[in-house]
């Protein structure tokens, strides 16, 4: 990574006096709906994990699977209606720290890039954005599995 | 001819001879669907893809300009054309259509007034008989070039622009009754360190700025010369900044006359967040609210400093800041 440019104080006086002129993010407001919409999104998966351990005989371990399948399809669903990205403009955090969110950068990808053709278009661009997740969701895995094995080693 | 460093007076003045704008279904609701010649009311415009549409509209857009003027595609001599989409393949699939011989600009959203300023060069010098400067955007091939799909659900912050979906096209000839072109400013790249892609306006204010105080000082005027200064996309954000940044440096600027395409096109619509940007935007609002202003008698000078941010996905994403042009353009309607 190239190292960060340095300002020249033309620049830097202009970026105060822009910073002081631009909207901010309302933090304290994203947060509280980020909380009760991430909370929301829970409660419905731990419904639908009890629906699925009550009346199609999962067990406790496995239902979460099912459940999780449930969000995918919904997520993917409401991206194809073009719904989910105005709930999320409202919503930030709340709906895409969940698998939802997940699940929409795959299917918002491969809609868009549906008219490059099937191969090179979606297969090609389906994780775009999901791609960074995967790979360092994994290589953090194989980290933290060799860390358990050192530890293990010395008699952890 | 050449005034001061950068500026052109244009002593023949050509004649915008028409002009023409069409937008998309969202446009269709903006306070100024008036001005517009057409609206389509699907995105797609019944292409396979959003470029594709985007071609549809500039060919559009240019189509009408020729009807307007009463000109067939043969009688124009050069065609000067602009969008955001990679390599401009929107002007230069729309120019493969029209058939007529091409020059592709790249200024980003400055590329309106580049191309009037262009063409009213070449008109001036004898260079042609009638020249057109068209230029598009459509708001889902720009996000899918420079953001994320049209789809994925990223929340955007309030100094987002919403760009447009739309074109705009001129015709301009050496005689005729329509508003003139009196001269123009070519502006210089500025670059004060912005880098979010999510705010523009704040990157493209000082190329903005920096244009019309040349403009005003190479052409001797005060801005009260004029009935109304715009800037092409800055939005609120930008806007402020702007005339703050006009305060600072002396230029005397009266806020009543001083606006910015990008706050007219959408209003106070909470769904653009800051304005709009995009090639059409500036195209949209000059050629059509600002002219037909011009033909009812309520404005008579104008100047638009067209902003562009000229960067790209790859530029961004190797940590480099925004730089920033804007192109201004001076025109007159005295009936």
């Amino acid at each position: 990574m190239p190292k960060k440019k340095k300002n020249t104080p033309i620049q830097k006086d202009y970026q105060i006096l822009a910073k002081k002129l631009e909207p901010k993010r309302n933090v304290a407001l994203n947060v509280i709906r980020a909380f009760f919409t991430g909370g929301i999104i829970c409660t419905v998966s731990q419904l639908l994990q009890n629906i699925f351990i009550l009346y199609f005989g999962f067990d406790e371990s496995q239902a979460g699977n099912p459940a999780i399948a449930v969000l995918i399809m919904l997520s993917a669903l409401l991206t194809g209606l073009g719904v989910y990205d105005h709930i999320a403009q409202w919503a930030g955090a709340g709906i895409s720290v969940p698998i939802t969110g997940f699940a929409n950068s795959i299917a918002s990808a491969a809609i868009e890039h549906r008219s490059e053709g099937y191969v090179l278009g979606v297969g090609g661009n389906m994780f775009k954005i999901a791609g960074p997740v995967i790979v360092f969701g994994t290589f953090s895995a194989f980290v933290t599995a060799i860390i358990k094995i050192l530890l293990k080693a010395m008699g952890g | 001819m050449l005034v001061g460093r950068q500026s052109w007076r244009f002593d023949t003045r050509p004649v915008i001879l028409s002009s023409a704008v069409v937008g998309g279904p969202f446009e269709a609701q903006c306070p100024l669907a008036d001005d517009f010649d057409y609206f389509h009311d699907d995105l797609w415009l019944q292409q396979d893809s959003f470029e594709k549409a985007e071609v549809k509209l500039l060919e559009h857009a240019c189509e009408k300009a020729l009807e307007k003027a009463g000109l067939k595609s043969q009688d124009i001599n050069f065609l000067l054309s602009g969008d955001l989409d990679n390599q401009i393949t929107s002007s230069s699939f729309a120019a493969r259509g029209l058939k007529i011989p091409y020059l592709g600009l790249f200024g980003a959203c400055s590329t309106s007034m580049e191309g009037l300023a262009l063409a009213s060069k070449i008109i001036d010098n004898d260079g042609a008989n009638y020249v057109m400067a068209a230029t598009a955007s459509h708001n889902a091939a720009a996000e899918k070039q420079f953001r994320y799909p049209t789809e994925y659900g990223a929340q955007k912050p309030p100094t987002a622009q919403w760009t447009v979906t739309g074109a705009g096209a001129v015709i301009l000839g050496r005689e005729g009754k329509g508003p003139r072109i009196i001269s123009a400013t070519i502006g210089k790249v500025v670059d004060l360190g912005i880098s979010d892609p999510f705010n523009m306006g704040a990157a493209m204010a000082p190329a903005a700025v920096d244009t019309i105080e040349v403009h005003l000082n190479e052409m001797n005027l005060e801005s009260d010369y004029y009935d109304l200064i715009a800037t092409g996309d800055l939005g609120f954000t930008g806007y402020s900044i702007a005339c703050e940044l006009m305060q600072k440096r002396g230029i005397k600027m009266d806020n009543n006359r001083y606006t910015d395409c990008g706050i007219l096109i959408y209003g106070n619509d909470p769904k653009v967040f800051s304005g709009a940007s995009g090639c059409a935007c500036s195209a949209a609002v000059t050629y059509g609210h600002f002219f037909n202003r011009m033909k009812r008698g309520e404005l008579k000078r104008i100047l638009i400093a067209a902003t562009g941010a000229l960067l790209s996905p790859m530029s961004y994403q190797q940590k480099e800041s925004i730089p920033c042009i804007a192109h201004a353009v001076s025109i007159e309607y005295i009936q």
